[in-house]
C-alpha cells in the first residue's frame, strides 16, 4: 500500500500516478471511454478542490477511489442506466454452483495453463481479460476491481460499499472462479492449440 | 474431514485476502498435494493477481 501522504504534498503528478488505475476501474463499470475520461476528470477536481479534507487516514488510492465511486454513482443516476442490475445479481447465487458437482468436485476439470507468463507479456490476453471482467454482475465487478485493481482491504471494500465482510468474500470468490473458468476458455483453451 | 475442492477453492481466494488460520492452511495443503485440478487452480489464482496489478499499464505499450 501506497505510505500516507499529508494534504500539502498532493499535487497534480501526484494524483497523475494514480490515473491509468481510475480510467481502467472507470472504462470497466461504465464502459464507454468518453464517459469514463469525464468522470475521471471529475475525480481529480474534486481531489484538488478537497485536498485539505483528506487527512492521510488511508492511502491516496483509496481516498481517490472512494471519490470515483460517489462520482461513477452521480454519473448512473443521471443516466439512469441501472435498470437492469436487479435481474443480473440473481444469476450471482447459481454461478459458483454451476462450477462444481454436487459431490463438490469440478464439473469440468481445471486445464494446465500453458506459458502462463508469456500472457502476461500479450496486449491481446490482457483484452481477453476486459471481456470476461465484462461478463461479471456489476456488483460482483465493482467489488472484484476495488479489491484487485485499487488495492483496497477487505474492511475498506466494506466501509465504501456497505457490503458485508461475510459477502464480500463470496462475491470475491465467485469473481475468482468465474474469471479463472473465463480465462480458460477464452485464451488459455486456444492458446494450447498452437 | 477432507475438504472438497469447492471448499479448497473457497480457502484458495480467501488466502488473497486475510491470513487463514493453521488448521485452515494445514487442511489446503493436505488437499493440494493430492489434487492436481486445486493444484492448478492455485497457481492460476495467482496469476490473475497478478495480470490484474498490470491490467492498468497493459494498454500503454500498443
Amino acid at each position: 500500500m501506497t505510505p500516507a501522504v499529508t494534504a500539502a504534498k498532493i499535487d497534480l503528478s501526484e494524483l497523475d500516478r494514480h490515473r491509468p488505475y481510475l480510467l481502467k476501474f472507470a472504462m470497466l463499470q461504465l464502459r464507454q471511454k468518453d464517459a469514463a475520461e469525464d468522470v475521471v476528470q471529475d475525480v481529480f477536481l474534486a481531489a484538488l478542490k478537497g485536498a485539505q479534507g483528506f487527512a492521510g487516514r488511508s492511502s491516496v488510492r483509496t481516498w481517490l477511489t472512494s471519490i470515483l465511486l460517489n462520482k461513477i454513482a452521480d454519473y448512473r443516476a443521471r443516466a439512469q442506466r441501472e435498470t437492469s442490475l436487479d435481474a443480473r445479481q440473481e444469476q450471482d447465487a447459481e454461478s459458483v454452483d454451476a462450477l462444481f458437482q454436487a459431490n463438490g468436485t469440478y464439473v469440468s476439470m481445471p486445464q494446465e495453463w500453458r506459458n502462463p507468463e508469456e500472457a502476461l507479456g500479450d496486449r491481446r490476453f490482457f483484452e481477453a481479460l476486459e471481456r470476461c471482467l465484462e461478463g461479471l454482475s456489476p456488483r460482483d465487478a465493482r467489488t472484484f476491481l476495488l479489491r484487485e485493481l485499487m488495492g483496497l482491504s477487505i474492511d475498506e471494500i466494506c466501509k465504501e460499499t456497505g457490503v458485508s465482510a461475510t459477502n464480500c468474500s463470496v462475491i470475491l470468490h465467485r469473481a475468482r472462479m468465474r474469471l479463472r473458468a473465463c480465462l480458460e476458455a477464452r485464451w488459455f483453451a486456444g492458446a494450447a492449440e498452437t | 474431514m477432507m475438504p472438497t475442492c469447492r471448499q479448497v477453492s473457497d480457502l484458495l481466494s480467501e488466502r488473497l485476502d486475510r491470513r487463514l488460520r493453521p488448521m485452515e492452511r494445514l487442511r489446503l495443503r493436505i488437499h493440494l498435494a493430492m489434487c492436481k485440478a486445486c493444484a492448478r487452480v492455485e497457481g492460476q489464482l495467482e496469476l490473475l493477481r497478478k495480470a490484474m496489478s498490470e491490467l492498468p499499464k497493459s494498454r500503454r505499450d500498443s
